[in-house]
C-alpha cells in the first residue's frame, strides 16, 4: 500500500500478536488487540485450533503482518511438477518431506508453532525446526494437501517461507565434517585401547606379565591398527597421491610415508622380529593429527559464504499473458515477456518500464539504500526491489545475462578457485621431505657399508618414523584454528582457515565506495533556506516519525532532541513524500514536485528533501551518505604498509572529497559497472598483487570472488552478503588493520612452532640414525612433541590476541 | 591371570558397542542441532479434555 492512514494519538496500545504499536488501526476481537489484520487472521487460525498455547510461551511472539502479502497466488508456481521435484528432500508415493528457510524463527513459542502443524491441518505429518539454521522440515501427506497449501498455511499463520531461486536450481549437497568426525572416533577408540595393551611394554622391565600376554597384545594391537591403516588414515593418502601426481610435495606426503613406514615395519616388527612394534605410536599420531584438521575446521551455521544472486532472487514471477496474470517459474522467463512486478518485489530481469511509478531500492546490489525514481521506457536493472503500487516491464534480457547477473558468466566462477598461494606448510614439507629422505638413505649406506644389514633397515625405518611431522603438521591446523576463532570472536568471519594465510600475504587493499566506506547511520544533512523555528523543527520531526524511508530516518536522526508536535493526519506517497495537517496547514516534506516547488535544486552526490508549509516552499535538506566512523584512521593506517584503490559506481563528484580526507596516494576510481570492478581486481591479479577486496553489495561479487581475499561487510550478519571469503560486522570495520596484522602474527608463530618441531626431530633423527629408537623412546617423543607444540600455538596466538585488543579476556 | 583375556574380551566389546552407538547417534542427526532440542524440552503437551473438531484441510 502506498497511502496509510496515521492516526499518532492512538500509539498506545500494543498488539497482542506482534507486539508492536497499533498505529494505523486498532481492531478488537476476543477482547484482544491487533495493529492490523494479518495479525488478527494469525490469532483467529491459531484460536480456531487450540494453539493458543503459542502466546503463552512467549509474549507476544509473532511479527507484524502488516507488509506481508496478500495475493493468493503467489504460489501458483508450486504446482509446477518440475519445481516441486527439485524443493523436495524426498517424496514416495505417500508423503513428501520438504524443508524451508523461515528466516522469522526467533523464539520458542515459533518452535512449538511449527512443530504443531499437523493440529492445523490433518495432512501434515509433522514438522521439525532447526533453530540456529531457522529451517523447519515438513513432512506431509500430498494426497491430502499439496506443497502449495502447506506454504500457504505457513504463510497464513505468519511464516512464510523464503524460497528462493538457488533452492531450485541446485540442490544443497550437505557435505559436514561427519566423516571427519568418525574417523576420529575410531582414532580414538582404536589409540584407546592401543595404549591399554601397550602400557605393559612400557615396563618391560617389571615383566609384569608373562610372554603369552605379551604375544595376545601385540596381535590386538596389529588388529587395532588396521581401521586406523585402513579408514581413519585414508585422507591423508588421497591428499598425498593429488599432491605426488601434480609433481608437489605438501604437508601430507611426508605424513603418508610416516605412517606406512609405521605400519609395515610394526608388522614385520611383530611377526618376525617378535618385538612390540609401534602401533601404538601409529594410532597416537593419527588421533592427534585428526584432532588438529578438525580443530581447523570451525564452521558458522548461520552464515553463508556463497551466495550469489540466485540466493536472493525469486522463483516465480507474474506474467502478463493477453491482461491475464500468470504465475511462471523465472527459469521459464524468456525476452520480451510482460511482467508485472509488485510492492517489496524484486525485478528478476534487465527490463524496460511499462507502465507504474517506479521506485527502485537497489541496497542490496549497491549499497545505497535510498531508492531511485526510474521513468517510463527506462531500462530497470535486475536486482532492485520495487517500493510502491505495481509495474509492468518488458523484459530485455534473461535473469541470467542481465547487468549485474552477467557477472556469474564471467570465468572467475566458472573453476573453483586454485589457491595460487602456497601455504607455508606446503613449501617447508617439500624441502622437510627431501632431507628425511636424504638422512635416511645416508644412514643405511653407512650401516650397509659397515656390514650390520639389519641395523641398516632399523636406522632408516627409525629415522622415517621418529621424523614423521606430528608436531610440524599440528602447528598449522592449531595456530589457523585458533586465529579462526579469535576473528570469530571480535565478528570477523571466516570462510575457513586457508584465508588467514592469504590475509597475511595481502599487499593491496581494494574498497568500495558505496556502503563500505559509506555508512547509512553516517548521513550529512544539511538545511538550506529559511530559519527553521523550534515549532517547525517539532512538525518535520512528527512527520518523519511516521515513515520508515531511509531519507525520513536520516532527517530524524539530524532532528535529534527535538520534541514533536501532534499532527493530525500524516500521509506518506511511495517515492514523493510526506503529507500532514498541522493547525490546519498542509505540511509537505518530499520531492521537488511533491512540493511543487519552482526553484529547482540540483544537487550532485545526494538527495533533497523539501519541506512546504501551504504550498510556500520554506526550505529544503541536503542529504549526503557520510563516512563511516573512523574509515580515515583505517585507511591510513593500512595504507603504511599497503597500497589502498577505491572502486565505486557513483560519478566522480566525491573525488575532491574523499581526496582530501584520505590523501593522494589513495588511487580512486569512479563510474565502475559490476563487470569493471571484476575486470580491474583481475588487472591488479595480474600484475602479482595479492589483493583484499572490501565491499558489500551484490555489485561488488564479482570482484570479490577474483581477489585473493573478498571481505563482505554487513550491518546484520544474518543479512544478505554476497559471496566472499569473509565476513565482517560492520561495526568492528575500524579494527581491519589489526586483523591484518594478526593474520601476519599468525604466521609467524607458525614459523616459530615450526622451530620448535625441528628441535625435537633433530634430537630424534640423532638416536634413529644410530639405530637407537625403541617403541618406549617413540611413545614418549611423540606426544610430547606434538602436545608441546600446540600447547605452544594456542597460548601464543590467544596471549598476542589478548595484547593487540582483539580478544577481551586471554582464554 | 588367563582370566585377563575374558575381561579384555568384554572390555572390547563394550568399548566397541559405545563406538557403534556413537556412530547411530551420528548417523541419526543427534549432533546437527544442538540447540532446538534444549527448548522442546520444556513445552508441556497440554492434555487436551474436550474433543476437538477436526481441522478443516481446505484452505481459504
Amino acid at each position: 500500500m502506498s497511502k496509510s492512514t496515521i492516526h499518532s494519538s492512538k500509539a498506545t496500545t500494543t498488539c497482542y500478536h506482534c507486539g508492536e504499536a497499533c498505529q494505523d488501526e486498532i481492531l478488537h476481537f476476543d477482547q484482544k488487540d491487533f495493529c492490523c489484520t494479518g495479525c488478527k487472521l494469525v490469532y483467529e487460525v491459531l484460536n480456531e485450533n487450540d494453539l493458543c498455547t503459542y502466546y503463552d510461551i512467549a509474549d507476544q511472539p509473532g511479527l507484524t503482518q502488516k507488509a506481508s502479502s496478500r495475493k493468493e497466488n503467489r504460489f501458483d508456481y508450486l504446482d509446477d511438477q518440475d519445481v516441486i521435484k527439485k524443493l523436495v528432500d524426498f517424496q514416495n508415493e505417500e508423503e513428501s518431506h520438504i524443508t524451508f528457510t523461515i528466516p522469522l524463527i526467533h523464539c520458542a513459542s515459533c518452535i512449538w508453532l511449527l512443530e504443531n502443524l499437523h493440529k492445523l491441518n490433518s495432512g501434515i505429518i509433522s514438522g521439525r525446526v532447526d533453530f540456529i539454521k531457522k529451517k523447519v522440515q515438513v513432512k506431509f501427506q500430498q494426497s491430502q494437501i499439496s506443497l502449495k497449501e502447506v506454504v500457504l498455511l505457513l504463510s497464513k499463520i505468519g511464516y512464510e517461507p523464503t524460497i528462493n531461486l538457488a533452492d531450485v536450481e541446485k540442490k544443497k549437497v550437505n557435505v559436514t565434517d561427519k566423516k571427519l568426525i568418525i574417523k576420529l572416533a575410531v582414532a580414538g577408540f582404536c589409540f584407546g585401547n592401543m595404549m591399554l595393551f601397550s602400557l605393559p611394554e612400557y615396563f618391560a622391565e617389571a615383566e609384569l606379565l608373562g610372554n603369552g600376554f605379551k604375544k595376545t597384545f601385540n596381535y590386538l594391537n596389529v588388529l587395532l591398527a588396521l581401521p586406523i591403516f585402513f579408514y581413519a588414515a585414508t585422507d591423508y593418502y588421497r591428499s598425498a597421491w593429488l599432491s605426488v601426481k601434480n609433481k608437489a610435495v605438501n604437508m601430507d606426503v611426508p605424513i603418508a610415508i610416516g605412517i606406512v613406514t609405521l605400519f609395515f615395519y610394526s608388522l614385520y616388527d611383530i611377526f618376525f622380529l617378535l618385538n612390540e612394534g609401534y602401533m601404538d605410536t601409529l594410532g597416537g599420531l593419527l588421533f592427534f593429527l585428526l584432532i588438529g584438521k578438525y580443530y581447523q575446521q570451525k564452521t558458522y551455521d548461520t552464515l553463508s559464504f556463497d551466495r550469489d544472486y540466485r540466493s536472493y532472487f525469486p522463483v516465480a514471477v507474474t506474467k502478463l499473458v493477453k491482461e491475464e496474470e500468470e504465475v511462471i517459474p523465472l527459469i521459464k522467463l524468456n525476452v520480451g515477456d510482460i511482467i508485472k512486478v509488485r510492492n517489496e518485489e524484486l525485478i528478476p530481469a534487465d527490463s524496460i518500464l511499462l507502465e507504474g511509478n517506479a521506485y527502485i531500492d537497489y541496497s542490496f546490489v549497491t549499497g545505497e539504500e535510498i531508492p531511485v525514481v526510474k521513468k517510463k521506457g527506462e531500462l530497470i536493472y535486475a536486482g532492485g526491489r520495487q517500493k510502491g503500487k505495481a509495474l509492468t516491464l518488458t523484459v530485455q534480457k534473461s535473469p541470467s545475462q542481465g547487468y549485474l547477473t552477467d557477472l556469474w558468466n564471467s570465468d572467475s566462477f566458472e573453476k573453483e578457485r586454485t589457491h595460487s598461494l602456497e601455504s607455508l606448510a606446503t613449501r617447508i614439507s617439500g624441502k622437510f621431505t627431501f632431507t628425511v629422505i636424504f638422512i635416511a638413505m645416508v644412514a643405511f649406506i653407512f650401516w650397509a657399508y659397515q656390514g650390520q644389514l639389519s641395523l641398516a633397515v632399523l636406522s632408516f625405518t627409525s629415522v622415517l618414523i621418529i621424523t614423521c611431522p606430528c608436531a610440524l603438521a599440528m602447528s598449522t591446523p592449531f595456530t589457523l584454528g585458533n586465529t579462526l576463532r579469535v576473528f570469530g570472536q571480535g565478528k570477523f568471519y571466516l570462510k575457513n582457515a586457508h584465508v588467514i594465510e592469504k590475509m597475511a600475504q595481502v599487499d593491496t587493499v581494494i574498497f568500495d565506495k558505496t556502503g563500505t566506506l559509506t555508512a547509512p547511520a553516517q548521513a550529512k544533512v544539511t538545511y538550506s533556506g529559511e530559519d527553521l523555528s523550534p515549532e517547525s523543527k517539532s512538525i518535520i520531526k512528527a512527520l518523519v516519525n511516521q515513515s520508515t524511508h531511509a531519507l525520513s530516518n536520516r532527517i530524524n536522526a539530524w532532528l535529534d532532541g527535538v520534541k514533536t508536535v501532534v499532527i493530525d493526519e500524516v500521509k506518506e506517497f511511495s517515492g514523493q513524500g510526506l503529507l500532514g495537517t498541522y493547525k490546519n496547514q498542509e505540511v509537505r516534506l518530499g520531492s521537488a514536485d511533491f512540493v511543487n516547488s519552482q526553484v529547482l535544486v540540483e544537487r550532485e552526490g545526494g538527495n533533497v528533501v523539501f519541506f512546504s508549509v501551504e504550498g510556500v516552499v520554506i526550505g529544503h535538506f541536503f542529504i549526503q551518505s557520510g563516512l563511516r566512523k573512523d574509515i580515515d584512521r583505517v585507511v591510513a593506517e593500512i595504507k603504511m604498509g599497503m597500497d589502498v584503490h577505491f572502486l565505486s559506481g557513483d560519478q566522480d563528484h566525491e573525488r575532491a572529497n574523499l581526496k582530501r580526507i584520505f590523501g593522494n596516494d589513495v588511487l580512486m576510481n569512479f563510474n565502475q559497472s559490476p563487470s569493471d570492478k571484476l575486470a580491474y581486481i583481475e588487472k591488479l591479479n595480474r600484475r602479482g598483487l595479492n589483493t583484499l577486496m572490501v565491499g558489500d553489495g551484490l555489485n561488488d561479487a564479482g570482484a570479490l570472488r577474483a581477489s585473493q581475499v573478498g571481505v563482505a561487510i554487513t550491518d546484520k550478519i544474518t543479512n544478505f552478503s554476497p559471496a566472499s571469503d569473509a565476513i565482517m560486522d560492520a561495526e568492528v570495520m575500524p579494527k581491519l588493520p589489526s586483523f591484518l596484522q594478526f593474520a601476519k602474527t599468525s604466521r609467524k608463530i607458525i614459523k616459530a612452532s615450526f622451530g620448535l618441531s625441528f628441535t625435537y626431530n633433530t634430537v630424534g633423527v640423532f638416536f634413529a640414525v644410530q639405530g637407537l629408537v625403541s617403541p618406549v623412546f617413540c611413545a614418549i617423543l611423540m606426544p610430547i612433541s606434538s602436545i608441546s607444540v600446540v600447547i605452544f600455538t594456542t597460548l601464543a596466538t590467544n596471549y598476542l590476541a589478548y595484547k593487540r585488543g582483539l580478544k577481551s579476556k586471554i582464554w | 591371570m588367563e582370566v585377563i583375556f575374558v575381561l579384555i574380551a568384554i572390555s572390547l566389546i563394550l568399548a566397541g558397542s559405545f563406538l557403534f552407538l556413537f556412530f547411530r547417534a551420528m548417523k541419526g542427526g543427534q549432533f546437527e542441532d544442538s540447540h532446538t532440542p534444549a527448548i522442546r524440552i520444556l513445552f508441556e503437551n497440554k492434555k487436551l479434555t474436550k474433543d476437538k473438531k477436526v481441522p478443516s484441510t481446505k484452505t481459504k
